[in-house]
């Protein structure tokens, strides 16, 4: 467990430098003139002058080489400073703080949600494979993942807020206005984990090991406690973990359906101005994040199967 | 360490990244619109906060664009347009309880002008109070004689600030201490602004207690989001929204003509663009009845002049209604030796297809449609249109680099409520401006101006005027295309909705709500 620990702290230093190095090349390729970008997210479209533009230039110092820049980023952040928005001068840090709280609490939300869902549902459709459960799981399983996620998120402020008025349709600051968005997620996740546990589960289930316990006089529950539930969580954790990271940076139409100040909004508002630090500050943080949740799930893999340390 | 440690810990770090608490929504009245409060400077987002009734100006506007006394009580200017004096309103505190005085307006304005802004762009000489004057007094003297000063204050940018919410070294804006009926409660940048009644108002106390403004980024949301009776008002709907709101008992919707025009920008140096003719088939081969109709749904936006009804004496009604006519449009164009080979989907220019490049952005989402729309209108006529969706500053930046040939623009012409100023900014260059005409230049209209300039008299002004409105329809700089229709959806609850033209004001303060 310390080598693998030890291994994914070189990985984030690596991946803070690359990622850090491939968003400022990225983003410094992009057509179109930096200051006139940052002078429209910062004084809207109606305002966007030559004279904002050049005030943003020379405020930013814009007309530097381009590694210049590079270098003023990296010397910061070796001090452990991500810069200052573009946009709103304030620190990279204080933002990100900010927005990705509510987004860890909306990534989290959905996932409690989904776990809440596809578990009963994957383990059933698993025990009963091939009959009437499995064949409705895979039906509504097949239903809500061909919708994209804001339709979903659309037909459930339809139900639960516009017809019985149980929630609020959108906003953030109290506790029942997370509850559409990470319903949302959720249910969208649980299309696809539930058939992930449901596969595990058959596949567990038809194993001769698990057949040789039955034989050998286990009950069905103890059989399952003993050889049934940590062989199909491992797969499944490992799922979880790749959904878990594809939802921090894919969450951007739940936020913007549901007004929710998350990450993903702010980071697709920061390209569209050209925002460099906050994008490479946006980029860095979830690639730790990535390394971070990656590392959880291994840990946790490791775990539940013990045999992965010779490995 | 044991896996058990290491998921707890990383719970922990996501849980603590949330510094602060959002502010729950209790207020009287919620409003959402798609702004987000991207600072708290007002050269930046000012306009949310004059709009809230946090910031005042030192000149106010009536929705029939008059100028009216604000923070100023009064102002005086020299015959010649270069000294202004603006007295101040006396007896007024900032939200902090310390009083408004001419030392604080000069600070804040001598700030504005450091700044990017309207103001900015009028050359000033000096800003600063006038401790002779029995009343509170702020001067300002500029370089060279400017008519629509007044109306310049009336722009959210130079909305005037407590010297306490600056940060002394760099004056960057640190806390939003206004004059306004409201004060700042919470603020969760950038999508939320909770404000309270301020108990020591100057003017008229308001009914509401208080009110909040929360970003909705999508149309759609902000529209269910009245019809839940989450929000009381919500501001700029799209059409699909519009007819769903419509059919709400509880709620209406107002539709208010606003000083905003969608307009196709031309770049009049490219060598066919110059001509005339040119932009007069352009022109004719739009079905703007068909547009406003299809895509806006409000068949009276079609726009034959740039200044719509809205604007008062700007819009000239003996201007005829522009209407399709292809045939006049071939003729133009046959006329300038655009040939039209029978086999050919396009008119040919130097021998290769007769093609143009349209920028337009996706802020506002109905021009990518328009645009789509005048593709396929121009192709009536053999011009092939490639339509490129792009961020809003493509148009500046394209203007001052050259490269621009068209953009379909939402053109605001409010931003200073007097379009005298707006045509001064347009034509001080014979580069034009960013969002103006592009190379561009006519003796008759600068005659027209410099006569405005020189000119006190209301009747001659509008008839001044007058003439120029005409001047650009039959030049056709800026090709109009439909005037904008701000459709409002408001809660029946509410009272003394009224919409501000000229986008200064919610109107919080004189609103009430009806308990039903």
């Amino acid at each position: 467990m310390k080598r693998m620990l030890l291994k994914r702290l070189l990985q984030l230093l690596l991946m803070a430098w690359s990622i850090g190095t491939l968003t400022f090349v990225l983003v410094r390729s992009l057509p179109g003139d930096m200051a006139y970008r940052i002078a429209a997210e910062r004084y809207g479209d109606d305002a966007i002058t030559n004279a904002a533009a050049d005030a943003v230039r020379a405020e930013l110092g814009l007309q530097l080489p381009a590694w210049q820049h590079y270098l003023n980023w990296l010397g910061e952040l070796l001090q452990g400073n991500l810069g200052n928005s573009l946009v709103s001068g304030d620190p990279v840090i204080d933002s990100l703080q900010h927005q990705l709280g509510f987004t860890l609490a909306l990534v989290l939300g959905g996932l409690l949600v989904s776990l809440l869902l596809a578990l009963p549902i994957g383990l059933l459709a698993g025990w009963q494979r091939d009959r009437l459960a499995d064949h409705v799981s895979l039906l509504l399983s097949t239903l809500i993942r061909a919708q994209p996620v804001f339709s979903v998120g659309l037909l459930l402020i339809f139900l639960l807020a516009l017809n019985i008025h149980w929630l609020p349709v959108a906003g953030f600051g109290e506790l029942k206005q997370l509850i559409l968005p990470t319903l949302t997620l959720g249910i969208s996740m649980a299309a696809v984990s539930s058939r992930i546990i449901r596969n595990s589960t058959a596949s567990v289930i038809s194993s001769p090991y698990y057949q040789f316990a039955r034989i050998k006089g286990l009950s069905r529950w103890q059989t399952f406690c003993h050889h049934g539930g940590r062989n199909i969580a491992v797969p499944v954790v490992a799922y979880l973990g790749i959904q878990t990271v594809m939802l921090i940076e894919g969450v951007i139409m739940i936020e913007s359906l549901f007004a929710w100040p998350g990450i993903g909004h702010a980071l697709s508002h920061a390209i569209f101005a050209r925002d460099v630090p906050m994008i490479q500050g946006s980029a860095l943080l979830m690639g730790v994040l990535f390394v971070l949740i990656n590392t959880a799930v291994d840990g946790l893999c490791l775990w539940l199967d013990p045999r992965g340390q010779a490995t | 360490m044991k896996p058990f440690t290491l998921c707890a810990t990383l719970l922990l770090l996501l849980g603590g990244c949330s510094r602060e608490q959002p502010p729950s929504s209790n207020a009287e009245l919620v409003i959402s619109g798609p702004f987000e409060i991207v600072s708290q400077d007002p050269a930046e987002a000012g306009y949310i906060f004059t709009r809230m009734q946090v910031l005042e100006t030192l000149v106010d506007v009536d929705p029939d664009g008059e100028l009216q006394p604000g923070l100023a009580s009064s102002w005086q200017h020299s015959a010649d347009f270069r000294d202004w004096r603006f007295t101040i309103r006396p007896a007024v505190s900032f939200h902090n309880q310390t009083p408004l005085t001419s030392a604080a307006v000069a600070n804040s304005l001598t700030i504005a002008s450091h700044n990017p802004g309207p103001l900015s762009q009028i050359a000033i000489s000096a800003i600063e109070a006038d401790t002779t004057a029995a009343d509170a007094v702020v001067h300002i003297r500029l370089e060279h004689p400017y008519r629509p000063l007044a109306a310049v204050l009336a722009n959210y940018s130079t909305a005037i600030l407590a010297p306490a919410s600056y940060r002394a070294d760099d004056q960057h804006v640190e806390q939003v201490i206004g004059t306004g009926p409201y004060q700042v409660d919470q603020l969760t940048m950038p999508h939320r602004l909770l404000t309270r009644r301020f108990d020591n108002y100057w003017g008229q106390q308001p009914a509401i207690a208080s009110a909040d403004y929360i970003t909705g980024h999508r149309s759609e949301t902000r529209a269910l989001m009245l019809q839940n009776g989450q929000a009381d008002i919500v501001y700029n709907l799209d059409p699909a929204s519009v007819a769903m709101l419509q059919q709400q008992q509880h709620v209406r919707v107002s539709s208010v003509a606003i000083p905003r025009t969608i307009v196709i920008k031309l770049n009049n140096g490219h060598p066919l663009l110059q001509q005339l003719p040119m932009r007069q088939a352009l022109s004719l081969a739009l079905d703007r009845e068909g547009i406003a109709a299809g895509i806006l749904r409000v068949p009276e936006a079609a726009a034959n002049q740039l200044f719509g009804p809205s604007l008062g004496q700007w819009f000239n009604p003996s201007i005829a209604a522009a209407e399709r006519n292809l045939q006049q449009a071939n003729q133009l164009l046959d006329q300038l030796g655009l040939d039209w080979p029978g086999a050919s989907r396009w008119r040919l220019y130097q021998g290769q297809p007769l093609t143009l490049e349209m920028i337009t952005y996706a802020n506002r989402p109905e021009l990518i449609s328009i645009a789509t729309a005048i593709q396929a209108q121009w192709a009536d006529i053999g011009v092939q249109l490639n339509v490129l969706v792009d961020n809003s500053s493509a148009v500046p930046a394209g203007h001052r680099n050259g490269t621009l040939q068209t953009a379909l623009i939402a053109r605001n012409l409010a931003s200073v409520p007097d379009i005298f100023a707006l045509l001064l900014n347009d034509f001080r260059t014979p580069d034009g401006s960013g969002w103006g005409p592009m190379g561009w230049s006519s003796s008759a209209l600068s005659g027209l101006l410099t006569q405005m300039e020189n000119t006190t008299d209301p009747a001659q002004l509008r008839q001044l005027a007058q003439q120029a409105s005409s001047l650009l329809a039959q030049q056709l700089p800026l090709i109009p295309v439909s005037w904008y229709q701000q459709r409002t959806g408001v809660s029946k609850q509410l009272q003394g909705f009224r919409f501000d033209p000229w986008e200064r004001s919610f109107g919080i303060a004189d609103m009430s709500i009806v308990k039903p």
